[in-house]
């Protein structure tokens, strides 16, 4: 194999390499995505929503033809806090419409189709290979090393994930902390799609994404959530890693419980857990963002951190596609002016800071300051499911108003004043 | 509507793996883990993977789901953890995912 030179070595089928291979191949171009699980995807999961909107600007109507699960068309949003909860929902049926808002979707399945999509474009796929290595000459990246294989290439992309070890080794990026990632875990459960339209008041194909915020993390930084695929839910906990090591239970018992919980046990009742996986989201933004691009090399997707974490809102599908378009983009020119260097790759970031990729990191910087906030897994929950309770409570004592139920709560909550206006004033700036 | 709760062994046994018999992808250094009090990879690895047995860490990366936490959350881990994926084709294979 060391005889051919790729135009490029795409190390990675997750979405990010995947898009970039599609694209250069259609130019055209010698592309080689190389994955070290045995298909695209066997390696991979997440929580499980994609927006719609990356995707669908590279290849349009990609539902008709991507193993997609359901568009997403009820939103919740949960506080609980023990045996208690308060949720807020929003359904959109415009979202059940093309070109749909998002989608649930299963990472074997998807991952393999858009990989699929790149071999198709003229792109070489090559599974079951584990990417050790760049290799270096004369300080420039001209490929990989895989055991006892070397291939070369005029740019290798790291595409490899949150953990790349690529862009480590290569200087790029330097090892995160444990604050700056969170670990997630997630299980399948299967449950017949009638049943589970029923259970989350959902017609036809739609889907619905809920996340959770209070005990159900037991005051580790980070949440639950729950996809519908067809036929079956996803749920599992995100984790702040450093706050993780610190909480002195273990991630089984986590899960375990949460599945066990009121709010919970309804929904999955009866279901039948198909597999449990687990993986780090970077969560950090723009404070764990390596450089990008160096000599013969450009780094996309979660392996740059490219991961938008609001909180109510969780991206990176969209992020690791537009990043890797923009891969595809730097590729291209370079190829075009013949220059691989740190210089001629620089329009990496230029085609960036022009999609939404760096201009939302950008707007969202502040984004893990707030979320760091340990109010928001305690006190925070613990305030809004009581004070709920007690408006909804009737048990013949003397009538308050509203108002006076508020500030009587407030009052017992321990919380500030300066606490809530400032958070919530951050709130509704950074996020 | 009692969910029973699973145990760690029982979640990875719906998980399909090709362990490499081969090769440990992660390796410990079960001596230095023994400086290590606080020893939060026993609750952070999803897997469950590093547990106390006789007073000693105890690690089997058959199981992993090849997260990294340990690679992060170890205090020490430059020292103790040496970490990498397995060989290409091996381990966690998910079927959903
Ligand atoms: C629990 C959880 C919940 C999430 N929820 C959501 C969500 O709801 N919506 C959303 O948009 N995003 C979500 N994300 C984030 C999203 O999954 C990632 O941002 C996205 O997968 C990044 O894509 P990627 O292509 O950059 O990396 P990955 O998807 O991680 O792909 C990297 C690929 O590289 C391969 N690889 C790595 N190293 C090597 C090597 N050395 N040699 C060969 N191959 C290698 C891997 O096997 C993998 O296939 C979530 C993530 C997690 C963990």
């Amino acid at each position: 194999m060391s005889d051919d030179r790729f135009t490029a070595i795409i190390v990675g089928a997750g979405p990010a390499g995947s898009t970039a291979a599609y694209l250069l191949a259609k130019e055209g171009y010698e592309v080689l995505l190389i994955e070290k699980g045995s298909a695209p995807g066997a390696k991979n999961m997440f929580g499980g929503r994609m927006y719609a909107h990356a995707l669908n600007r590279i290849i349009p109507g990609f539902w008709e033809e991507a193993p997609v699960e359901r568009p997403v068309v009820r939103e919740i949003i949960t506080f609980m806090d023990g045996g208690r909860s308060t949720s807020v929902t929003c359904r959109d049926q415009g979202w059940a419409e093309p070109p749909y808002h998002s989608f649930t979707l299963l990472r074997a399945e998807f991952d393999a189709w858009l990989a699929a999509k790149a071999e198709d474009a003229g792109a070489m796929l090559a599974c079951n290979i584990c990417v050790d290595d760049p290799l270096y000459e004369n300080g420039k990246v001209v490929g990989i090393r895989a055991g006892e294989d070397e291939m070369f290439a005029d740019v290798v992309i790291a595409a490899d994930g949150v953990n790349s070890i690529l862009a480590q080794k290569a200087g790029l990026a330097a090892m995160f902390s444990a604050g700056q990632v969170a670990t997630g875990a997630k299980q399948i459960i299967e449950l017949p799609a009638e049943e589970i339209g029923h259970r989350f008041g959902l017609e036809g194909e739609g889907g619905a994404a809920q996340l959770f915020v209070g005990d159900c993390t037991r005051r580790i930084h980070g949440g639950g959530f729950l996809y519908t695929n067809k036929r079956s839910i996803s749920l599992g906990l995100v984790l702040n890693t450093a706050s993780l090591g610190k909480g002195q239970i273990r991630v089984v018992d986590l899960i375990e419980d949460f599945k066990a919980n009121p709010e919970i046990a309804p929904l999955i009742d009866g279901g039948t857990v198909a597999e449990y996986s687990a993986h780090l989201i970077p969560e950090a933004g723009l404070g764990m963002t390596p450089q990008l691009f160096s000599d013969g090399m450009l780094v996309a997707g979660d392996a740059a951190g490219f991961v938008l974490n609001l909180g109510y809102i969780v991206r990176g599908m969209d992020f690791a596609i537009a990043s890797g378009e923009a891969a595809a983009g730097a590729v291209k020119a370079a190829r075009q002016s013949g220059d691989f260097s740190k210089a001629g790759l620089a329009v990496y970031r230029k085609l960036l800071s022009e999609s939404f990729v760096l201009r939302d990191l950008e707007a969202y910087r502040r984004a893990p300051e707030f979320t760091a906030n340990p109010r928001l897994y305690g006190a925070y929950p613990e305030f809004v499911t009581s004070l709920a309770s007690r408006l909804f409570t009737v048990d013949g004592s003397q009538p308050v108003h509203v108002l006076g139920k508020v500030w009587d709560h407030f009052r017992k909550s321990g919380l500030g004043l300066t606490d809530i206006a400032g958070d919530g004033w951050k709130g509704v700036k950074w996020l | 509507m009692a969910v029973a709760k699973m145990s760690v062994e029982q979640l990875l046994g719906v998980d399909k793996f090709l362990v490499d018999d081969d090769v440990a992808h992660i390796k410990v250094d079960k001596e230095l883990c023994r400086a290590c009090s606080p020893k939060p990879c026993t609750y952070a690895c999803p897997a469950g993977l590093y547990t106390i047995k006789d007073g000693e860490i105890s690690f089997d990366y058959a199981g992993c789901l090849e997260c990294g936490t340990c690679r992060v959350v170890c205090p020490n881990a430059d020292k103790v953890i040496t970490w990498a994926y397995p060989r290409g084709g091996f381990g966690v294979q998910f079927r959903y995912g």
